[in-house]
Parts: structure tokens; sequence; C-alpha cells
């Protein structure tokens, strides 16, 4: 990425980098109304970064867009906050009200519940409010098996259902962003990087990430083989539970309930990517949303979830 | 899902990270693709690598044992297939139905899978894996040899510019290991291959259920003396050098965050820039030099292929979406007819006349296909002649585009010479297909611009030049209505002409009959002549059943804004079937007439017509009236301004 070099052949990442920077302009050559659905965690900063360097030195010209479950990390909300005001986007946040006033929890409804109400009800709605014709998602094809097939342009229903038989073909570069009027498009700039290309990039461009993917020591209970942080006093604990102190990190970044922690010294991200390449578990282990049964994250994906 | 970090071979604790890391990136990515018929165990294959090169993390394969207890095939063994079948529906059918996108990466090299369907049907998905694969694996079973599909696919990796195949002949535990077989099938196939073009083939026997010769040589084929599978999937050069084509970028967006920056961003297709190269602007020809090489890492003192990059010129030159900058001295040709190969992805078939939008790099224009020239039976590579391409079928075409464009052939530049059709109406892409050349015609003949233009022809006849465009089912009163209004308008002093379906069909459109194809060219050719009676200044009225929406839109751009209205003659079809004026109802329900609109044709309902005619309210002459009203509001019955 560095721009001292003039490279006689780009490297793995480069070739990466310079494909999302391809997708990312032609969603905004071609569609009315795009928008980047930031979660906050490791994907959506890389590829907040590649949409600054898509459009440099204009900035990317669509906003930000948090759907959130109210159950985030603090930490999460922090970094979001932090990542509005230095990089000069728009940031907009949806909660999706109704959810709220039925109080809807993951503690209590479970996370099928929670995240089809607060996640995919409410990105629905907030795509339907703000009438967003496109939406930059971080979803990488390494990450479950139905992502794999998943196309990097995904047309959806103005329902925002997603019909796995009318999926368009793609073929070489050529994106088709064609659509009638409420219908619309999930674009996945990162489909085809993989975890440690992420962490990869990461490390070579020293973007900032929420401190949790690091090693510290933080108060957990042990659930059913996961470890669940107490991030607030929002966790019920069951009688003669205990919150203990013990040294951990998170590989992916959730609603804090749902998501599970792992023992770790990795510190920093050159840790990390140590700690990747003897790694034996795989990266959505720590999500207790796709053991809801066989092919749930595609039961998910039909009904509009990223 | 399977993890894509490399082994572990090359790091210790005592390794510095960023160098491991760098060497890493150096290593390059190889792109496959897989391919082969139903159960030669493509997926087996593919999990199977991942598995042997340890790939598999620990909860994805304790997942995979409860799911091969379950589902699998291969009764208490791990059944590797299913890690890599990723939607419910093909689990239950046991088949592989989209392209599947796998990684992995060893110590030597990165690698994205492109896990390919086998059946027949499913042949847009093989091309669509395909177009961005460097390299072809063909997997064949031991057992059944070289099938339909393998030469169906082995044609389509040709046709597709992948020059590199490696031959996994599989299931060589279920021949006994047996070397005559492998070699037979070897032959067979370096047979066909080399009639397609393809000469580097590599050959390997493989057994993907127990692993032999995928990561490393098999003791029980100790005759065979090449490299297993993997081995050479790390060691295979990476294909194309395009560093040392001429300069080529495909403007996808114009930058201009205020009044002191103008960057024309795209991605490099071939070749390399600097600052201070003189470039082409293609289509227009105009030239600038190139001042700067912008990027968020600072300016680019070089930019090659692959590489997305801002380019500042020193020039104020007109440059938008879609145009190609090319190296001053090595420009692309400029045209707008070409022979293409289209290959058709789509259940309704391809139409010889219709006009579908064509998208090539960052362009995209109107195009029509005429004439299909023949079909590629893709098992014997016969010439067959055809007139629509249907599902899977690969057709040898002309294209017309509504414009001229930069292109290169497709050999030459995959980015330059790729296109994708797309539905004018759906918006799906039903078609990809492969530029070849321009035709010769589309360079030599050039639009003459008349001195006595459409203007000057209507101003004489004092209105405007329009088409009334009347559409509805057979019976609902077009012909009866359109002479009314004739009569009206002569009767003012108006200079018109009466396009009539039966009539034209007598003369100009005597050869064409009422298939979907057919139907289209007729609409086509009327279209035209409209247009020209319109461009003479003649109040044009057409009356045909024009029973496709997608020839209606075709004929209304064909026309100036604000000159085309499309009447609706609406007719409930019970209606029009109890008039049955020529008792061709009659006919059609007897089955004596075939393809009749409403009965076994569709008819679509015009959906925004500038005017509506309800006939079972209004009288013919009462419609006829209410159209000339229309005409007069839409200020067609004074001169132009």
């Amino acid at each position: 990425m560095s721009a001292e070099t003039s490279p006689s052949r780009l490297s793995h990442l480069q070739r990466l980098e310079a494909e999302s920077i391809h997708i990312l302009r032609e969603v905004v050559a071609e569609c009315g109304r795009p928008v980047m659905l930031y979660s906050i965690g490791k994907d959506s900063a890389v590829m907040l970064r590649l949409a600054q360097k898509a459009f440099h030195p204009a900035p990317p010209p669509f906003p930000l867009l948090h759907v959130d479950t109210t159950w985030k990390f603090r930490a999460m909300y922090a970094l979001r906050d932090q990542v509005a005001r230095e990089s000069g986007m728009k940031l907009i946040v949806h909660v999706n009200q109704e959810g709220l006033a039925q109080g809807i929890s993951p503690v209590t409804h479970g996370s099928q519940v929670h995240t089809d109400v607060m996640k995919t009800q409410g990105l629905k709605q907030a795509l339907d409010l703000h009438g967003f014709d496109a939406a930059f998602g971080g979803a990488r094809r390494d990450e479950e098996k139905s992502r794999a097939k998943e196309r990097v342009f995904s047309f959806r229903s103005a329902a925002h259902r997603w019909d796995p038989k009318r999926q368009r073909p793609e073929l070489w570069s050529l994106y088709n962003a064609r659509k009638l009027r409420g219908e619309s498009l999930r674009v996945f700039p990162l489909s085809n990087w993989t975890e440690f290309d992420v962490w990869q990039y990461i490390h070579l461009e020293q973007i900032s990430i929420v401190p949790l993917y690091f090693a510290a020591e933080r108060p957990v209970v042990e659930r059913a083989g996961t470890l669940v942080m107490v991030d607030d006093d929002r966790l019920p604990l069951a009688p003669g539970e205990r919150p203990v102190m013990r040294r951990v990190r998170f590989r992916t970044l959730g609603c804090y309930p749902l998501t599970g922690a792992i023992e770790s010294d990795a510190a920093t991200v050159p840790d990390i990517l140590r700690e990747m390449l003897l790694s034996r578990n795989s990266e959505r282990q720590g999500r207790l949303i796709d053991h809801d049964g066989a092919g749930s994250m595609e039961q998910k994906k039909l009904e509009g979830y990223f | 899902m399977a993890p894509a970090t490399p082994g572990t071979g090359g790091l210790t604790a005592a390794t510095d990270l960023d160098e491991y890391l760098e060497r890493l990136g150096r290593k390059g990515l190889l792109r496959f693709i897989t391919c082969g018929s139903v159960d030669d165990g493509k997926s087996t294959l593919i999990g199977r690598l991942l598995y042997e090169s340890q790939l598999i993390y620990e909860d994805q394969l304790a997942a995979l044992e409860a799911d091969s207890r379950k589902v699998g095939t291969r009764g208490e063994e791990i059944d590797f297939a299913l890690l890599v079948d990723g939607l419910s529906a093909e689990r239950e059918q046991g088949i592989t139905i989209d392209v599947a996108y796998r990684f992995f990466a060893t110590d030597r090299r990165k690698f994205i899978v492109a896990d390919t369907p086998g059946h027949e049907q499913y042949t847009r998905n093989m091309v669509t894996g395909a177009s961005t694969a460097d390299l072809a694996v063909i997997l064949v079973d031991a057992r059944k040899g070289v099938l339909v599909q393998t030469r169906r696919h082995s044609y389509l990796v040709s046709l597709l510019g992948i020059r590199r195949v490696v031959l996994a002949i599989n299931k060589m535990d279920l021949v006994g290991h047996d070397e005559a077989t492998f070699r037979a099938i070897e032959a067979d196939y370096r047979a066909f291959a080399a009639r397609i073009g393809l000469t580097e083939i590599v050959a390997i026997p493989v057994s993907a259920v127990h692993g032999d010769n995928i990561i490393a040589r098999s003791a029980a084929m100790s005759w065979y003396e090449g490299p297993a599978l993997l081995e050479h999937l790390e060691a295979v050069p990476v294909d194309g050098d395009d560093r040392h084509q001429p300069f080529r970028m495909p403007v996808q967006w114009v930058n201009r965050p205020n009044q002191d920056f103008r960057g024309f961003a795209g991605q490099v297709a071939s070749g390399t820039v600097r600052p201070g190269d003189r470039l082409r602007v293609l289509p227009s020809g105009r030239d600038s030099t190139v001042l700067r090489i912008v990027t968020a890492d600072g300016d680019l003192p070089c930019a090659i292929v692959g590489q997305s990059v801002t380019i500042v010129l020193a020039t104020e030159v007109d440059i938008s979406r879609g145009d190609v900058l090319t190296a001053y001295d090595a420009p692309l040709e400029v045209a707008n007819q070409f022979e293409a190969t289209v290959v058709w992805m789509h259940e309704s078939p391809l139409l010889q006349g219709r006009q579908y939008l064509l998208k090539s790099a960052t362009r995209t224009v109107s195009a029509t296909v005429a004439p299909i020239k023949y079909k590629v039976n893709v098992n014997t590579l016969d010439h067959v002649p055809a007139e629509r391409l249907e599902l899977n079928d690969i057709g040898i075409c002309e294209l017309e585009f509504d414009r001229p464009v930069a292109f290169a052939p497709y050999a030459e530049n995959r980015t330059l010479g790729g296109f994708i059709l797309i539905d004018r109406l759906t918006n799906d892409t039903v078609g990809a297909g492969l530029l070849h050349f321009a035709l010769r015609r589309s360079q030599n003949i050039h639009w003459q611009a008349l001195d006595v233009d459409r203007r000057v022809r209507a101003a004489q006849k004092h209105q405007r030049g329009c088409v009334l465009w009347l559409t509805g089912l057979s019976g609902a009163g077009k012909s009866t209505i359109a002479n009314l209004i004739d009569k009206r308008l002569v009767a003012e002093g108006r200079h018109t002409y009466l396009l009539d379906g039966d009539n034209v069909r007598h003369g100009l459109n005597k050869d064409l009959g009422f298939t979907d194809q057919d139907r289209v060219e007729n609409i086509r050719r009327v279209a035209e002549v409209a247009k020209l009676m319109a461009d003479a200044g003649l109040i044009t009225l057409v009356s045909f059943i024009s029973p496709f929406r997608s020839e209606r839109r075709m004929a209304r751009e064909l026309m100036v804004a604000g000159e085309f209205l499309e009447v609706w003659v609406d007719v409930p079809l019970a209606v029009a079937e109890a008039r049955d004026p020529k008792g061709l109802y009659r006919k059609a329900r007897r089955g004596e007439l075939s393809n009749f609109t409403g009965i076994d044709s569709p008819y679509e309902s015009p959906e925004a017509p500038e005017i509506r005619i309800d006939t079972t309210v209004l009288a013919p002459d009462q419609a006829a009236e209410q159209i000339v009203e229309a005409l007069r509001q839409a200020g067609l019955l004074a001169p132009p301004p």
C-alpha cells in the first residue's frame, strides 16, 4: 500500500485492496443513495479505510449507518463516536424503537429473537426510512458456508428478501447494479478477503480497532463453555454465578451477551497474527448466533439479515 | 469458511513477523476453478485439499463429523463434500448448485478456488467461475473417462481464455490404481483438448476420498512420477503479465471534490502509466498528458495493471465514466458493430433483434443481436444454425451497439473485451460474452448529416412529425380507431400515414411468422419505418398488436422525446374474443393457429401509456376524437417551435 515503491507486481493484499476500491467506486457511480453499514468491528474498520482510499481526496460520498441493538460493548460505542468525528462522515444511528418498547433483549429473548427484531428488522427499517438503494457490508466469503456463495453485489427484493435462485451471475469484475424502484443491493467489498488478510491489513495500515480485540483482564462468566464478558449490570447472573477476572480477548464483536471471548495473551496486532498462525478454532465459533441450528445463517439471510 | 491462515512452517518464535508477512505477500495468489461432471468428486477434492493442508479448524471438524453422521453419504467416515456444500437445498439434493468461493493458503501461495457445478443446466455458473480463474482443475472419474460434460467444461475453459489445465483423474482407487487406465484417459483428453487450443495440460492420478496424490505423492501409484496436485498448484506460474502491454484504463468515476481538483478514477486494465505520459481519450480521440497519479497514500511515480488509482491530466478534457484512457501511440479500436461469442444464462431465450443493455468495463450501452451466425455444439464443436439462444447455449453473433465504443478483443484483454447482457425490464443478467473483432462495415459507414433536417420538413407541413403507436389485443378495435383518426387528420389538412399490422405483413414483413423471434423483428422493422416517416414530418399512425413491452420501449427510444405517443386500446380478452371480427380467436381455440396473442402467446399490457382507451366504454368515434385532442394538447398539430 506504500506509495514509495512502484511494484513490478502487486502483492496479494494490493490486489485485494484494488479490487475493493473498484467495487466501492462502481456502487457510487451506478447507485443513487448508497450507505455503508458500520458495525464497529475490524471488518468495518478495514472497509471504511478502503472507502477513504477509493474517493481520496474527496471524502466517501455516502453516510455511515449503525443499526444499534443497544447491547454493544461500551468500548464499541466509544470507538464509533470517535470514528464519526475523525472521518468527517455523517453517522446515522438507528435503533428499532418498537423492539426497544417491547423490551426485546438478548438476555430475555435469546439470540434468535433479539437478532431478528433489533438487527434484521432494524436494518430494514433504516434502509426504508432513508431510501438507501445500496448498502455496503463487511461480510466475507470465508466466514461461513452459506456466505461462500454470496455475490459481491447481492440483489434484494423490495421486501429485502435474498432469493438464492435469483442472484445474478457475476463475471470478471462486471457488476450489474441495475434495479427497479424499491429493490436494493447489498454490496460486499471484502468478499475475497480472509480473516488473516483483514488482520494483516490492519497491521500494515495501522488502523484503529476496538481494544476488546486485544487481550486484557476482564470480568467474565462461563456459560455452556463460552466466556461471556460482564460489560455492565444488565447481564443477570444465575444464583452462585460470579464474574471472575480472566485474560481474554474477542475474535469477533457483536452484542456482548451473545459474543464469546477466548483466553489469550495477544495484546497487539502482531501478537494476534502470531496467535492466528497457530490457532485451531475458527472465527465464528465465538458467535452464539450461528449455532442455532443447521443452515441457520442461511435462514437469517433469506429473512434479510446481512 | 475454511480459514485461510497460511501454514506455520515458515514462522518460529524467533522469526520477525513483518519479514515473514512480507515474504508471504510476494508469493502471489492463484485463482483456480474445479469442474467436472456430477459425482466426479469435486467437493470431496476441495474438502480434502483443505483437510490435508490442515486448514480445517477443530470446531469445524467437530461440526463436520456430526454432519457426516447425520446427512453424509459415507457412513461413519467423514464426508468432505459437506465442508463445501453450503446451501441447505443442495445438501438435500446432494449436488452443488452454485459457484462457491473457497480460500486457503500454504507457505508458498494463497489460493481462491471457485467450486463450480457439474450439472449441464448450470453452465452459467461454470462460466462465472472461469471468468476470474488463472487455471482450471478438470475432474474425470477414472471409471468413466472423458464425458460429454468434460468436453463442455473444457471448451468453456478455453473459451474464457484459461490456458493452464490440470486433468485430475479421480477415483483411481476404484480402478485398482491402474496406470494403463490413467494413460488411456489422458491420451483421449489430450486429443480433444488440442482441438480447442488447450495445450498446457498436466494430468494427475488422484483419489480424493483417500487423499492420494493430493498433498504428497501416493505410494499406491509409484508409477506416477509427476507432482501431487497441491505441489503443482503451488509451483505453476501465474498467467499473464500485462505490464508490458500498452496502457489502458476505463474511467470509472470522475472525482471532483472542489473547483481545484478533477481526477479520473479507475483500475488499470493493462500496461503502466507515469506522470508526463501522453494519453489518448477514447472514443473522443482527444489527448492530454498525465500530471499526477493520485492515491490516498501519496502520488505515485508509476501505476501498473491491477492498481486502482486517480489520474489528473495536465489539460482540461471532457471525459466521463465509460471513456477509456489509453497510451497515445497505441490507442484502441473504436466501433459499434462486432462479432462476439454470447453465452446465454437465462430461462427466457435470447431473441434476435431485441435490445439488451450491454455492460463492458465501465460503460453500459444498448445492444441488439442481429443476426446469430450459429450455435456451437460443445460436444462435437459443430456449428448449428440458430435463430435464438436458449439457456446455456453458446452462439457466435453479430452485435450492434447504439454508439461507438473503444474495445479490445477478449483474447487480448479480458476487461475491455468481456461483457454482460442485462434485460431491460427485469434487470437480470441474462448473458455474458466476448468481443472478438469489429465488423468492417461499422468502420466505413458514417452517419450522413443532411442539410434539410427533420425540423425543416415538419415546418413545411405546419405540424410536427410524430408516431402514434396503437397497441392492444387482436379485435380491440385498433385499426378501426386508427382509420378514423387518419380520416379526421386528413380532413383537417394534416399529412399522415397509417402503418397497419396486417398490411405490412403482406409486403415488407411477409417473410415473418408469429414466433416470439419473428414478432420482435416485425416490430423492429415497423419502428424503423415509422421513425423515417416521422423524420419526414408525417403524423405516423402505427396499428400493431405489438404484444411485448420490450419492443414497444425500443420503438419509443428510437423516436425524439415527446414525439412518441403510446395508445393502449384496452379491451378485456373475453370481449375481444366475443367480437372476433376475423374469426381468429375461434381458430386459435381450435388449435388451428399457434402463437396467438392472448391465447397461447402473452400480451404484456403497457405500464405507462400516454393514452388509454377503454373500448368497453368509448365508441370508436369517441376514441378517435379523444386521441386527436391529445395530439393537439401535446402541441403536435402546430409547426415546430
